[in-house]
């Protein structure tokens, strides 16, 4: 696909961006892994006048955050574990640069929403939660901020399930159950008392 | 929250049973049988038999009510038309043994018709005299399915009042009668004596409603007197009742000074109106939050009425309107109609005439008794302009998230621009809206005609047969060339055209036919009392007495054939992958042994309802055949024919009688409805589905139906609702007319139909209004549950 291919189905919801006041959200997969792809598409957006957000997993080279920034609107930005080992077990990658990756954004006055998936017994946990609070705390310390600090709590939820079972692949998390979006409400509460904006769902 | 009373009249209006009742077909073959109608002209003769109902039938009070009376002697007691249309007693015991919304007929009713009515009116009512006159060619293609007839079983109707009955009672309007008979010019005017007998007859039925008013005052007061007691409730229930009989002395003999005489006016001349002929879509007080505000507005100031009040008369109001089912079918119609509410629909919002935004507190406190009545007449719409508040939209969304299908979403800035590209003035077309379904009107001023559906499918249907329908196995159109011949798509499209045109013509000769019927021989005086100009043009509503008179035919099966042209353009002549011959074939045996075709047809074309411009372009030329085809006729009462887009039900039928299709559908089944896809066609979510249906040039049209179904979570927060009101605002910024929305999950109706007891209160939005799911036939409500459902924006 050319950027003009893309752009045109882009284009065909120009009326609804404008009535809404939203815009094009590039998601995935990981959009960053096709930065340079990615790039054009966001520079044309602009051009086009559009609002635009970018729903990343933050795994990318400092130099592709950095040049894509300038022409994102908002990051949806993904935390899911702190600790180095276990976001290497689960994820199969390291989480340092992703984690200075998002302070940079933090520091540059990005609007960032942090998207934090709650599953239980792997990131559900008081060690991780204990390290994003930190990290929000930091943050808010700072004192650099030029956004809300908002984070979305994302519960664990089974709809896969049914499509792991149509096309007969092994499911990892078969044993995990789902969670409610009430028993998001402490976990909630809990991080509203350090500032931040928190929303279950979305 | 609703007080007792109207808890208990709220119940009483949804647990009475629909039933037959004779009065008013005995009482006018009484008075037919008086040979009267030999003796006087006939609009006279229509005038004095509307007297003579009045006169002479029941009065019915129903206890603790705030608005009084009723069309028949009790409510759901409904009454007939034996002079428009004749049941036979087979028609009564269908009506009564139907599965789907039945008609009690009781032992008593069936022997006076048996004794009576029918020998008197067999081969007598308009029905007989339309059959008789219409030509073969109408027959027959009526017979293939290729067109409906709305006048053979009801009169034309299709009007909603205006604000003149506001502030003018029958005496004043009696006055301008008299006026306009004085200034009749017996000299130059060829036509004076016609317009004198229409004035006379006009004035005997402003004096026939007023008398009908006094026997409610009177009844009234006699209920009064029977409260001897004096406790205080029945003092104050004493105090009530002679209030209304105040109400009923003054209203519509003058014009109304408060809030509640404005609507027990209304009321009676709702009445009259349906008491007089059965005219379509029932009868409706339209742009209720405008007529009513100033006298709302008023008395809230002077502290003479509480907003709890006003709530409660108007809780009252709302009940009349569902205690008055549609009055039943002969024939086949009787069989198979699903639709028996009566189409009123209350507009809220809109414009005010001088162009300013019309949302007032009243509209907000009307929104109210909508939600908390939740009745299935009257329905109800909201008018959105461009000046319209958010909030406006909101609060409605708010009531469309309860799942009952009310209110729906119209663009008055399209509607606006409609009535005046069809030649109306500007505040004429601020003061109007839509009724019915989706019909747009200029509301106590114009006759709106809707003629018959239109099977848009089977014209293409009966061009790949050369003229012949293969239902019928009969030829009936003209012959156009050997599809299979055809060496362009363009050339289908002109063997198409000369089909459409063909049939257009069979249908607007049979509506002028028909016209004439009703204007020389059903004239409706009473209902030409309200809707200007009939009084000052001396001239009756069935005769173009109206300011503008229009007359629709309603285009069935948009997304069908857009899908089945798509086909045919894409594999036979673009691609070549399928022949014409291939095809035909395929369809001649419903798809038997070509299923791969099928498959190929149904999953691997473009389709409408996709914002692809390959099928919608299909649309607009469909779009653009049909509407040359009709746009622009005269009709014979000086109004000019012209279309819509919108289906009611009939898209059911019309599939059973159109066989298989290029786009894939199979003989017999539903086509699209409305403007919406092909069920199941639309891929890409609701805004492809907008922007689709917003390359049809809405305004060169009076009104198209857009249905989307979205599942509860969809007005789940604050958020969501925003989401849905940017999506309506984009719509109509797209210049279309109007969206509804259903809300409901489909497991929710598959719940329904596995236990409909379950589910009694189930209301779902059909086509333009909203029924009891349970109260659908089987088909209508798989369809409903096929309609896509739409799980995120």
């Amino acid at each position: 696909m050319t950027v003009d291919e893309v752009m045109k189905e882009v284009m065909l919801d120009r009326m609804f961006y404008e009535e809404s006041g939203g815009g094009v959200t590039f998601s995935g997969g990981e959009p960053l892994m096709q930065g340079a792809f990615l790039l054009d598409l966001l520079t044309e957006c602009k051009r086009q006048g559009l609002r635009t957000a970018l729903d990343t997993s933050g795994y990318a080279s400092r130099e592709m955050i950095s040049k894509i920034s300038q022409f994102v609107d908002l990051f949806l930005y993904d935390l899911k574990l702190m600790d180095l080992e276990d976001h290497k077990k689960y994820t199969g990658v390291d989480n340092q640069g992703i984690l200075e990756n998002l302070i940079f954004l933090f520091e540059r006055g990005k609007r960032i929403i942090l998207r934090f998936p709650v599953i239980p017994g792997i990131t559900n946990t008081q060690k991780n939660i204990a390290k994003i609070k930190d990290l929000l705390r930091s943050f808010n310390d700072s004192g650099s901020k030029a956004w809300n600090l908002e984070i979305d709590l994302l519960p664990y939820h089974t709809i896969a399930r049914e499509k792991y079972h149509r096309f007969k692949k092994n499911n990892l998390l078969q044993n995990i159950q789902g969670l409610t979006k009430e028993s998001m409400i402490p976990l909630k509460n809990e991080l509203e008392s350090i500032g931040v904006k928190v929303k279950i769902g979305g | 929250m609703m007080t007792d009373r109207i808890k208990k009249l709220r119940k009483q209006s949804l647990d009475a049973v629909n039933c037959i009742n004779p009065e008013r077909a005995l009482l006018v073959t009484d008075f037919y049988s008086t040979g009267i109608d030999r003796e006087v002209s006939v609009p006279v003769m229509r005038a004095l038999s509307f007297e003579y109902i009045l006169k002479n039938k029941h009065i019915c009070i129903n206890e603790g009510e705030l608005i009084v009376g009723e069309r028949g002697p009790a409510p759901k007691a409904v009454s007939t038309y034996p002079e428009i249309n004749l049941h036979s007693l087979e028609d009564l015991e269908i009506l009564n043994s139907r599965k789907k919304v039945s008609f009690k007929v009781d032992q008593t009713t069936k022997e006076i018709y048996r004794d009576k009515i029918i020998p008197f009116w067999q081969g007598r009512s308009n029905r007989d005299r339309i059959m008789r006159t219409l030509p073969e060619e109408w027959r027959q293609a009526y017979k293939a399915g290729i067109f409906t007839e709305f006048m053979e079983q009801r009169a034309p109707g299709h009007t909603v009042a205006g604000n003149k009955i506001y502030h003018k009672g029958m005496l004043d309007i009696i006055q301008d009668v008299e006026r306009s008979k004085a200034s009749l010019d017996w000299i130059n005017d060829p036509h004076a004596y016609e317009k004198n007998e229409e004035l006379k007859a006009m004035e005997i039925t402003a004096r026939a409603v007023i008398l009908y008013a006094e026997r409610h005052a009177e009844k009234l007061e006699v209920l009064a007197g029977q409260i001897t007691a004096n406790s205080d409730a029945l003092r104050i229930k004493r105090r009530e009742l002679q209030e209304l009989a105040e109400i009923c002395h003054r209203v519509p003999a003058h014009a109304p000074h408060t809030f509640h005489e404005a609507l027990q006016y209304y009321w009676f001349v709702h009445l009259g109106v349906v008491i007089e002929l059965n005219p379509w879509d029932s009868f409706n007080p339209g742009r209720l939050d405008q007529h009513l505000f100033p006298f709302y507005q008023r008395e809230i100031e002077d502290g003479s009425l509480s907003r709890d009040a006003a709530m409660e008369i108007l809780q009252s109001y709302w009940i009349k309107f569902n205690n008055h089912p549609a009055p039943p079918k002969v024939g086949v119609t009787a069989l198979e109609s699903n639709t028996y509410t009566d189409f009123a629909l209350i507009n809220l919002g809109g414009l005010k005439p001088d162009g300013s935004d019309g949302v007032n507190e009243l509209t907000y406190l009307l929104l109210d008794v909508i939600e908390e009545m939740r009745l299935l007449q009257p329905s109800s719409m909201v008018q959105i302009s461009k000046k319209s508040p958010d909030r406006f939209i909101q609060r409605t969304l708010q009531i469309t998230k309860t799942g009952f299908g009310q209110p729906s979403y119209f663009n008055s800035d399209a509607i606006i621009q409609e009535l005046l590209r069809q030649g109306k003035d500007l505040i004429d077309a601020r003061n109007g809206g839509a009724s019915g379904c989706v019909e747009t009107g200029a509301f106590g001023t114009e006759a709106y005609i809707l003629s018959g559906y239109f099977n848009l499918p089977k014209i293409l249907e009966i061009t790949l047969h050369n003229g012949m329908d293969p239902c019928l196995n009969k030829q009936i159109g003209p012959s156009t060339g050997n599809p299979e011949a055809f060496e362009t798509y363009q050339d289908l499209l002109n063997a198409f055209r000369i089909q459409l045109n063909h049939f257009i013509q069979i249908k607007i000769k049979g509506n002028n036919l028909i016209n004439r019927i009703f204007a020389d021989l059903i004239p409706v005086p009473f209902l030409s009392l309200i809707i200007d100009d009939c009084v000052t043009k001396g001239t009756d509503y069935n005769n173009g007495g109206a300011r503008y008179n229009t007359t629709y035919i309603q285009g069935v099966g948009l997304g069908s054939i857009t899908d089945s042209l798509t086909s045919l353009k894409y594999h036979v002549f673009d691609r070549k992958t399928v022949s014409m011959k291939g095809i035909i074939k395929a369809l001649t045996q419903n798809f038997t042994d070509f299923e791969e075709l099928r498959a190929e047809l149904v999953y691997h074309t473009p389709k409408y309802g996709n914002d692809e411009d390959f099928a919608d372009d299909r649309a607009r030329e469909v779009f653009d055949l049909f509407y040359t085809a009709v746009n622009g006729h005269p009709t014979a009462i000086g109004g000019i024919h012209r279309i819509n887009l919108l289906p009611t039900t009939s898209h059911i039928y019309f599939g059973s009688v159109t066989g298989a299709l290029p786009d894939g559908r199979l003989a017999g089944e539903p086509l699209s409805e409305g403007i919406s896809p092909v069920q199941g066609a639309d891929q890409k979510g609701p805004t492809a589905v907008l922007k689709s249906a917003a390359k049809l040039d809405h305004l060169r049209t009076g009104g198209t139906l857009l249905n989307q179904k979205f599942s509860p979570d969809f007005f789940e927060n604050e958020e969501s609702i925003t989401k849905l009101t940017a999506l309506i605002r984009s719509y109509f910024r797209m210049d279309g007319h109007h969206i509804q929305f259903n809300v409901v999950s489909a497991e929710t109706l598959r719940d329904a139909q596995r236990f409909p007891e379950k589910h009694r209160d189930l209301i779902v939005r059909v086509a333009g209004y909203s029924d009891y799911f349970n109260d659908l036939g089987e088909d209508l409500q798989n369809e409903i549950i096929k309609r896509t459902e739409h799980q995120s924006i």
